[in-house]
């Protein structure tokens, strides 16, 4: 199993003390499997993507990737994991505003130390972004600047790829092109897919489909 | 991994040239000028330091005259022949040089002079001086050039400066520090001369240092204000880089590196900002080097080179100090983001809000600094303490200031919607504008000040020339026979004639001058006193009792009915103390019969002349005298004169004034547009409610004068707050007199008009930006897409 989460629990502080927003979450996924994470808000998908990739620390259970134990890793540790072998799609994008889009394309793999030109052309021609390379972030459409987001993610060849609402920001069309070409990519590239999602279409195209509630898998 | 990310980090600046431009000029300016001034502190030093090493002064022990300023050479060879191991040296003063004689083989003092091609003053009868001297006597004598040699001195064997001038005797004799165990009583050898110990002698490195070190404050108070700049450049540089780094972090950068290459980024930006710094600084202090030189000189006595050096010490302290006072900014940003969740939500104004809840508790932290700054005023005495009270008071003010802005908008007028919202805006804008409000209320605040002081000098000033130069005429003659002539030629015609009756000797154990004054109507109509007996001028007249000037007062702690000595074994009683301003030396005013039989060798070759038709007398003196028109000189010229050399002194404060209202400025304009930056979002809505580009443009302008107005009126009564210490403490502690407060209200209507006027022409900017933003720009606020 490519990523194994044991019992996982997570409380945050709040005004009333503390929330606990994980309650024992198990959760598995094998290498080249995709995984949508469903809920309402607040019922802890978010911070189940966040300890995968090694964003939170749990306060217990286990988090192992390739049979590694993850949990107990410092923060450089855990920072070289995240470099080398997660690939992360978030909802804002997280470009950096004062790159071009070819260098925020390349930054994750070049901080990898395993920049694949040739791999990120093919990425860059698949996603349809060929005429954007040298525009900075702030010129593309919502649309534009997540596709550079998931070409960043893939172009670190990860064995994880997590995506975080990747879709929430776009419209209906926009977002299944986005979709699709990041489904067909990671297809191509092996990895395994961990979505977090509200919407029903995208979690319909998954391999699996979790729903968490109240801190719980259901 | 490291390129990858320091090309992230540098990519920011690369996208941002305004932000790089503020952070780079902000400090560049900051050590500009404070390097500039460290520059001409250390150019002044350096020639203090060649004086003292070439001239011995306040190095040996010396003999000089009980009276007048010679030494026979008799008394030089028996003291010789007495076992006394001493140096014979003349001084004369030509054309404004100095030219020092000295004996080569016994010389105490570091003197080795060579030309560039090989003659030493051993061996040769050269006269050696730098490069100016030389200029300056290019008709009198050859020079040959020696650049150790300090400005104004030409230095020569004592026996081509005897010829030179036809002089067969000396001005003192250095006493070197090995001498024989045995040696009988100088007093016996030579009851005309008297020991000066070296500490006794005026040294003109103590005696500037406090000359200097005003300008050292106003260095540090341009560095401050440029330090604002880094500060706000560098805080907003964090904040909006807050994402990117957050992005790094998840991606995989460890934050170690992330803070270690941030430190990268900062050190080199910082050493470009620092060099830029370096050479704007070395331009400041050449142009107003010449300047400095001529203050020191009035004031002081001392010659500083017009040459600027590039001295290590000025030039490492700016960038020492650049690098500590960004380091200071950057402590704390690297501090946040240790502190950051990896995870927190983007907020673009978090470093506002945040900065918001901090004003009221700065606020506090300002009304102590108020409070020490008051009880220092109370109780403190010395320089440090009074330089201590202006620093409590300026930065406890600038503390203040955004409360009590804040507090000030809460009486705000208007009742209508865009004006509530105009003022809730402006409100919420105290926090990002707070460093550059305080830029310019230093800046402010400062000039009303250092004007009040200069203008109160000023006033002051010529009140006192109008005392001092009531002689109609004065005229100057060489020969001590003209000099009887002269006297006797006026007396005739039944003019008052002033004789100026002079000698130097220490009194109370420091420099000072005697005067022997004429008593008659001109003395007892001009002068005015700052404390004195009755009968001033019956009991001076009779011998009784002298005035001293205030310098020697205020140094000795003396005043009214104290004594003083003012020939050896002679104490006598002060009557009055007197205002005596542009002169750095005491002086001792006493009747001339007493001077005449105290000092009998002495002998007037000045005279004041009090008459009514000037232009006949004149020409009659130098057709029946042969008086050169060169020595006869009118009141007139020499109250311009004066009063030129008294607008020179202070070229260099007004200099330094306007450079850091300038910074101020710049200060505004880049608060103003870094923060238009972030303002989109806020002003959107508003546009699309109804409020035109225009109209918001004109209402950032009108938020710029309102606030630039409120930092006006605090910074009066800051100003006049900062002249009365400088008049009342640092003045006296500086150059040794007290001077009375003037206001100046319509020089200060000016200022404000400035610093509005600067303000606005910040703000234009950032206005027209506003007017000019398309609405694509606007509408992206909206958008879901953004």
């Amino acid at each position: 199993m490519l990523l194994e989460l044991k019992d996982i629990t997570k409380s945050f502080s709040g005004v009333d003390g503390d929330v606990e927003v994980l309650r024992g979450v198990s959760l598995g996924l094998d290498a080249g499997q995709t995984l949508a994470l469903t809920g309402e808000s607040g019922s802890g998908k978010s911070t189940i993507l966040h300890i995968s990739a090694g964003l939170e620390v749990p306060d217990g259970g286990s988090l192992q990737l390739e049979g590694v134990e993850i949990n107990g890793l410092g923060e450089a540790e855990r920072a070289n994991l995240r470099r080398s072998e997660i690939g992360i799609v978030f909802q804002q994008f997280n470009l950096i505003p004062s790159l071009t889009v070819e260098a925020n394309i390349g930054f994750q793999a070049s901080l990898a130390g395993r920049r694949d030109k040739t791999f990120e052309s093919e990425l860059v021609e698949e996603l349809g972004l060929s005429g954007q390379l040298k525009q900075y972030p702030e010129s593309l459409s919502g649309g534009q600047q997540q596709r550079v987001a998931i070409a960043r993610a893939l172009a670190v060849r990860p064995k994880l790829l997590l995506a975080d609402e990747p879709t929430g920001n776009l419209d209906e069309s926009t977002a299944s092109a986005v979709l699709t070409a990041m489904l067909d990519l990671v297809g191509r590239t092996g990895a395994a897919l961990m979505v977090v999602t509200h919407s029903v279409a995208l979690a319909e195209k998954m391999d699996r489909r979790v729903r968490l509630k109240g801190g719980v898998l259901l | 991994m490291t390129n990858t990310i320091l090309r992230a980090l540098l990519s920011y600046w690369w996208r941002s040239p305004l932000q790089l431009f503020t952070f780079l000029m902000g400090l560049a300016l900051a050590t500009g000028l404070w390097s500039g001034v460290q520059a001409i502190n250390s150019e002044a030093r350096a020639s203090y330091d060649a004086a003292a090493a070439t001239l011995g002064e306040g190095q040996f022990d010396q003999f000089v005259p009980r009276a007048g300023d010679r030494i026979l050479q008799s008394v030089y060879v028996d003291l010789r022949r007495a076992g006394w191991l001493v140096s014979p040296v003349l001084d004369v003063t030509f054309k404004g040089v100095r030219f020092v004689g000295i004996d080569p083989l016994t010389t105490p003092t570091q003197m080795s002079f060579s030309s560039e091609s090989g003659f030493s003053l051993e061996d040769t009868d050269l006269i050696f001086g730098n490069a100016e001297v030389a200029s300056v006597l290019v008709d009198f004598v050859d020079v040959t050039i020696d650049k150790s040699i300090p400005p104004g001195i030409a230095i020569a064997d004592i026996g081509v400066v005897q010829r030179l001038f036809k002089r067969d005797d000396l001005s003192r004799l250095m006493i070197l520090p090995e001498q024989p165990i045995r040696r009988p009583d100088p007093v016996k050898i030579a009851p005309e001369l008297v020991v000066q110990p070296s500490q006794q002698v005026a040294d003109v490195a103590a005696l500037t240092d406090s000359f200097h070190l005003n300008l050292t404050a106003f260095g540090f108070l341009s560095f401050a204000v440029g330090l604002f700049i880094v500060h706000s450049t560098i805080g907003l540089a964090f904040e909006q880089r807050r994402g990117m780094i957050r992005t790094l972090r998840s991606l995989g950068v460890p934050l170690s590196n992330l803070l270690s290459l941030i430190i990268i980024e900062m050190v080199l930006l910082v050493l470009v900002g620092a060099v830029l710094g370096i050479v704007m600084g070395y331009t400041i202090a050449a142009l107003l080097l010449p300047d400095v030189a001529a203050t020191v000189e009035g004031l002081y006595g001392a010659r500083v080179s017009g040459t600027l050096s590039l001295r290590s010490e000025w030039w490492l302290s700016g960038i020492g100090l650049a690098f500590l006072g960004a380091g200071m900014a950057l402590a704390v940003r690297i501090w946040q983001i240790i502190q950051m969740p990896l995870l927190s939500a983007v907020q673009p104004r978090a470093w506002a809000i945040a900065s918001a809840k901090r004003i009221r508790g700065i606020a506090i932290l300002g009304m102590i600094l108020l409070g020490f700054s008051g009880l220092l005023a109370l109780i403190g005495t010395g320089l440090g303490q009074a330089f201590a009270l202006i620093g409590f008071l300026l930065i406890g003010s600038a503390l203040v200031l955004p409360w009590l802005t804040l507090k000030l908008l809460d009486f705000a007028p208007g009742k209508g919607v865009v004006t509530s919202w105009f003022w809730a805006d402006t409100r919420q804008q105290m926090p990002g504008l707070s460093l550059a409000l305080i830029a310019l209320l230093l800046a402010v605040s400062a000039n009303i000040g250092v004007s009040t002081m200069v203008s109160s000098f000023r006033v002051t000033f010529v009140s006192f020339l109008d005392q001092r130069l009531a002689p109609e005429l004065f005229v100057r003659v060489e020969e001590e026979k003209t000099a009887s002539a002269l006297e006797k030629y006026l007396l005739e015609r039944e003019l008052e004639v002033l004789p100026l009756l002079t000698v130097e000797r220490p009194v109370v154990g420091q420099p000072a001058k005697l005067y022997g004054v004429r008593v008659g109507r001109t003395y007892r109509e001009s002068w005015q006193f700052l404390g004195a007996d009755p009968d001033v001028w019956d009991q001076v007249a009779k011998g009784e009792a002298v005035i001293v000037n205030e310098q020697l007062a205020r140094r000795n702690n003396l005043w009214v009915r104290d004594e003083v000595d003012i020939a050896p074994g002679l104490n006598i009683p002060i009557v009055a103390v007197v205002g005596d301003y542009g002169n750095p030396q005491g002086q001792v005013v006493m009747g001339e019969l007493l001077f005449r039989k105290l000092y009998p060798n002495a002998v007037a070759t000045s005279f004041g002349i009090r008459a009514t038709d000037t232009a006949n007398l004149r020409k009659a003196i130098q057709a029946d005298l042969e008086v050169p028109d060169s020595g006869i000189i009118n009141q007139a010229s020499i109250k311009s004169m004066s009063l030129e050399v008294f607008e020179r002194t202070f070229a260099v404060t007004a200099a330094l004034n306007i450079l850091t209202l300038g910074v101020a400025g710049f200060a505004m304009l880049m608060s103003l547009l870094t923060l238009a930056g972030m303002r989109t979002p806020q002003l959107a809505p508003v546009w699309a409610l109804g409020l035109t580009r225009t109209r918001l443009g004109v209402l950032e302008l009108a938020r710029a004068l309102g606030l630039s107005v409120i930092v006006f009126i605090c910074a009066v009564p800051l100003g006049l707050a900062l002249a009365w210490a400088l008049l009342n403490f640092v003045n006296v502690e500086a150059f040794g007199w007290q001077l009375p407060m003037f206001f100046f209200p319509a020089d200060y209507a000016f200022l404000g008009g400035l610093a509005i006027l600067a303000t606005l022409i910040a703000a234009a900017w950032p206005a027209m930006q506003m007017v000019r933003k398309p609405p694509a720009a606007l509408l992206k606020v909206f958008s879901n897409e953004r």
